[in-house]
C-alpha cells in the first residue's frame, strides 16, 4: 500500500511540478498542497493527465484549524489542578503551529480507471474572508459539496453560480463548523402562543464541557524528530 | 395572446414521497420540469460538530443515526477510521462477523428501499413483502447488540461481543397460543448463526417473489424503463457511486476495488447495468441482494469452523473483561481511563471508504493527537446523488420526479448529518 502512494506521489510530483508545493505520504494516502491561484490548473491536470486520471471528484470538505493542537487540560500538571466540568472556553485565536493558515478546503479524488484516490488541500490565505477557487469547472459535484463548506465555514469559492447556504435555517447568521462558533449555538426557537408565530432567542443553555479535550505525549505514536509538532 | 409563464411547485417536505425531509422547488412548464432545486438540511444534527466535542468511542453511536437503514455500515466507516489511525487490527473473527454484518445490513437497506420505491411507484404489495423479512434480520441486529436498529456494535478493535449461542424465544400471549408461537420459533432452536442460516436458506425464494411481482410488471417498467438516464460520463462527474453508478455500467465496487474486512476471501460477483435508468438500478439492486446473501453462507460456514477472539487484547482500546477487573488493578485503571477520558490517536489524517448500500461512504478523520477527533467529515453517497437531482429529472415529467427519488435511495439521515 504504502508503496503505491510513494509512485502516485512520484507521478504526481512529477507531472504537476511547481503547481504543488508539497506533497506527503503518511499511512499509504498522498496528499498535495496546492497554493490557491494554482487549483484549477493542478485540477485539470489530475482530471486529464493520463497517469493519474481523477475523473471522480468524492468530496469537498471545509477545515478550520484555529484550535490545532489546543488542550483544554494540561496533562503534565494534571495532578495539581483537577478539570472542572463547567468550563468555558475561549478560543479562536490561532493557536497551532502546525498550519499556516487558519481555514484550508481539502479535496479527495477518485480515480476509477486507475483505481487510486488522492487528497488535495489548498488553504484560505486570509484568515479573516478566506477565498479559494471553484473547481466546479472541473468536476461539477463539486456544486453542493463547495456550498456546505461555504455554509459551515464561511470558505468562498470564487467562480462558483450560485453559492447559497445549503444545510443551515434560512435566515441564519454565522458559520456553525468554525471553531469559535459554540456547539449549542447563539439562537433558539420556540413557538409564541401570543404573537402566533415562532420566535428567536438568545439560547439559554449554558456551555458546558463534560470531558476535557486532552492530548498525551503518548511514547508509542512518537515519530522520531516530531517532537516539536 | 396571453404570457404563459413556468410554474412554480412546492413539493414537500411533508410528503410521503420525499423519503423523509426533502423539500423541492420545482420549476414547471406545464407537466414538465425545467429546473429542481432541492432545499436540504430539515435533519441537519450537526453530527460532524458534536462529535468533535466528544472522545472516539462516544460517536459510535451517531454513526448509527446517519444512515438509519444502514447502521452498521456507517459505524463500519468510522471505526476503520479509528483504526487506520491508531494501527490496530482486529482479529479475523472479527472482520468475518463485521462483514456478515454489513451484508446484513446491504439486504435491510435494499429492503426498505425497494418497499418504499415500490410504494411510491404505486406496487403497494411489495412493501409489505420487503417488511416481513427486514423483520427476520432486525431480530439478528437485536440477539447481536440488544438494539433493532441503532446497534454500536462495531468498535475500534473489533466487535463489541460474540455471537451468542442461543437466539431469544417468543412466548405464548393471548394474542398468539402455544402452536403459533411453536412456529413461530421454529428457527430459534438453535444459535444466531443457525437462524441466520435459516434465513439465507428461504431469502433467494423471496427475491424470486419480488421479481415476479415487479420485474416483468408492466405498469412497474413503464414507470422506471427509461426513466432517470445517466450515462457513465455524467455518472463519474455528478460523483455518483454505488449501484448509481454501477446502474450506468460502470464496474465499481469498493468490496472488490479497494477490498476491507474480509471481502478479498469471500466469492461475490458485482452486478452493472447497461442503459442507467430507474430500471437497470432496480435489477442491479436486486442481483446486489442475492449476492449479499451468497457472502453471508460463506462467512456463516467460516464463523462455524473458527472461534476465536472478537476484540484486539490491547486494553488501551478496549475494555478489559469484567472478571478481570474485579481481580487486577492494572485493568480497573484502564477500565475507568477507557470510560472517562477514553484514548488519545496519534496526530494525522486519514479517509477511509467503505461500499455502504448506497454508494460509497467515507469518513475523512483528522486528528492532533487529542481524545476527541479534531475533524470529522462524512462523504454520505446520497448527498451527491441528490446534488444530481435538478440534471435527473430536468425535463421529465411530474410524476418521474418520484421515480427519481426512489431510484437515488434518498435517507436524509446521511444526507443533512
Amino acid at each position: 500500500m504504502t508503496e503505491a502512494a510513494n509512485r502516485l506521489a512520484e507521478q504526481a510530483r512529477e507531472i504537476l511540478g511547481d503547481k504543488v508545493n508539497e506533497c506527503l505520504v503518511d499511512r499509504g494516502e498522498v496528499t498535495l498542497i496546492v497554493p490557491r491561484v494554482r487549483l484549477i490548473e493542478a485540477c485539470t491536470q489530475l482530471r486529464d493527465a493520463g497517469g493519474l486520471g481523477f475523473e471522480e471528484l468524492i468530496d469537498v470538505c471545509g477545515i478550520d484549524y484555529a484550535d490545532y493542537g489546543v488542550d483544554e487540560w494540561d496533562t503534565g500538571s494534571a495532578a495539581d489542578t483537577g478539570f472542572s466540568r463547567g468550563v468555558s472556553r475561549e478560543s479562536a485565536t490561532h493557536g497551532g503551529t502546525a498550519h499556516p493558515h487558519r481555514f484550508a478546503a481539502v479535496y479527495h479524488l477518485l480515480s476509477i480507471s486507475n483505481n487510486q484516490r488522492i487528497r488535495v488541500r489548498c488553504y484560505a490565505e486570509n484568515d479573516d474572508f478566506p477565498v479559494v477557487d471553484s473547481v466546479i469547472g472541473v468536476w461539477r459535484s463539486a456544486d453542493w459539496f463547495e456550498r456546505e463548506a461555504f455554509d459551515m465555514y464561511g470558505i468562498v469559492f470564487e467562480g462558483h453560480p450560485d453559492l447559497r447556504r445549503l444545510l443551515t435555517d434560512y435566515g441564519f447568521i454565522g458559520h456553525p463548523f468554525r471553531k469559535d462558533f459554540p456547539v449549542s449555538g447563539h439562537v433558539e426557537m420556540r413557538y409564541d402562543a401570543v404573537k402566533k408565530r415562532t420566535v428567536y432567542e438568545p439560547v439559554t443553555i449554558e456551555p458546558r464541557v463534560t470531558q476535557p479535550r486532552i492530548i498525551r505525549e503518548d511514547k508509542r505514536y512518537q515519530q522520531p524528530g516530531a517532537d516539536d509538532a | 395572446m396571453p404570457e404563459i409563464r413556468n410554474y412554480t411547485l412546492n413539493f414537500g417536505p411533508q410528503h410521503p414521497a420525499a423519503h423523509g425531509v426533502l423539500r423541492l422547488v420545482l420549476e414547471m412548464d406545464g407537466e414538465v420540469i425545467q429546473r429542481a432545486d432541492p432545499h436540504i438540511g430539515l435533519l441537519h444534527r450537526g453530527t460532524e460538530k458534536l462529535v468533535e466535542t466528544k472522545p472516539f468511542n462516544h460517536s459510535i453511536g451517531y454513526m448509527d443515526r446517519l444512515d438509519y437503514v444502514s447502521m452498521m455500515c456507517n459505524e463500519h466507516a468510522y471505526v476503520m477510521a479509528i483504526e487506520k489511525l491508531l494501527g490496530v487490527t482486529p482479529p479475523l473473527r472479527a472482520e468475518y462477523i463485521r462483514t456478515m454484518y454489513s451484508e446484513i445490513t446491504r439486504i435491510l437497506n435494499h429492503l426498505m428501499w425497494l418497499g418504499a420505491h415500490g410504494l411510491d411507484l404505486g406496487a403497494m404489495t411489495i412493501f409489505i413483502y420487503a417488511f416481513r423479512e427486514r423483520e427476520f434480520l432486525l431480530d439478528a441486529y437485536e440477539a447481536v447488540s440488544g438494539a433493532r436498529m441503532h446497534a454500536a456494535y462495531f468498535r475500534p478493535g473489533g466487535v463489541y461481543r460474540d455471537l451468542p449461542e442461543r437466539m431469544p424465544q417468543y412466548q405464548p400471549s393471548k394474542w398468539h397460543n402455544e402452536r403459533e408461537t411453536a412456529e413461530r420459533n421454529a428457527d430459534r432452536q438453535g444459535s444466531l448463526l443457525d437462524f441466520i442460516e435459516a434465513f439465507t436458506e428461504r431469502f433467494p425464494t423471496n427475491i424470486d417473489e419480488y421479481e415476479t411481482l415487479l420485474t416483468d410488471n408492466r405498469i412497474w417498467k413503464q414507470r422506471t424503463v427509461g426513466i432517470g438516464v445517466v450515462s457513465p460520463e455524467e455518472a463519474m462527474q455528478l460523483g455518483f457511486t454505488g449501484p448509481m453508478i454501477r446502474g450506468s455500467g460502470i464496474a465499481w465496487d469498493l468490496r472488490k476495488k479497494q477490498p476491507y474486512s474480509v471481502y478479498d476471501r469471500v466469492d461475490f460477483d458485482i452486478p452493472i447495468g447497461v442503459n442507467g435508468d430507474c430500471y437497470d438500478r432496480y435489477l442491479v439492486r436486486m442481483e446486489e441482494l442475492r449476492q449479499s446473501n451468497h457472502i453471508i453462507k460463506q462467512c456463516i460456514d467460516w464463523l462455524r469452523a473458527n472461534p476465536g477472539p472478537v476484540m484486539v487484547d490491547d486494553h488501551k482500546v478496549s475494555p478489559p473483561p469484567r472478571l478481570e477487573m474485579k481481580e487486577s488493578m492494572e485493568a480497573l485503571i484502564h477500565h475507568f481511563k477507557l470510560f472517562t477520558e477514553g484514548y488519545t490517536v496519534p496526530a494525522g489524517e486519514v479517509y477511509q471508504a467503505v461500499e455502504h448500500p448506497k454508494g460509497e461512504f467515507g469518513i475523512y478523520l483528522v486528528s492532533d493527537g487529542a481524545n476527541k477527533p479534531y475533524r470529522l467529515k462524512i462523504r454520505a453517497p446520497g448527498f451527491a446523488h441528490l446534488a444530481a437531482m435538478d440534471e435527473m429529472v430536468r425535463g421529465h415529467m411530474l410524476a418521474d420526479v418520484v421515480a427519481v427519488i426512489g431510484t437515488q435511495d434518498i435517507v436524509f439521515g446521511e444526507i443533512d448529518r
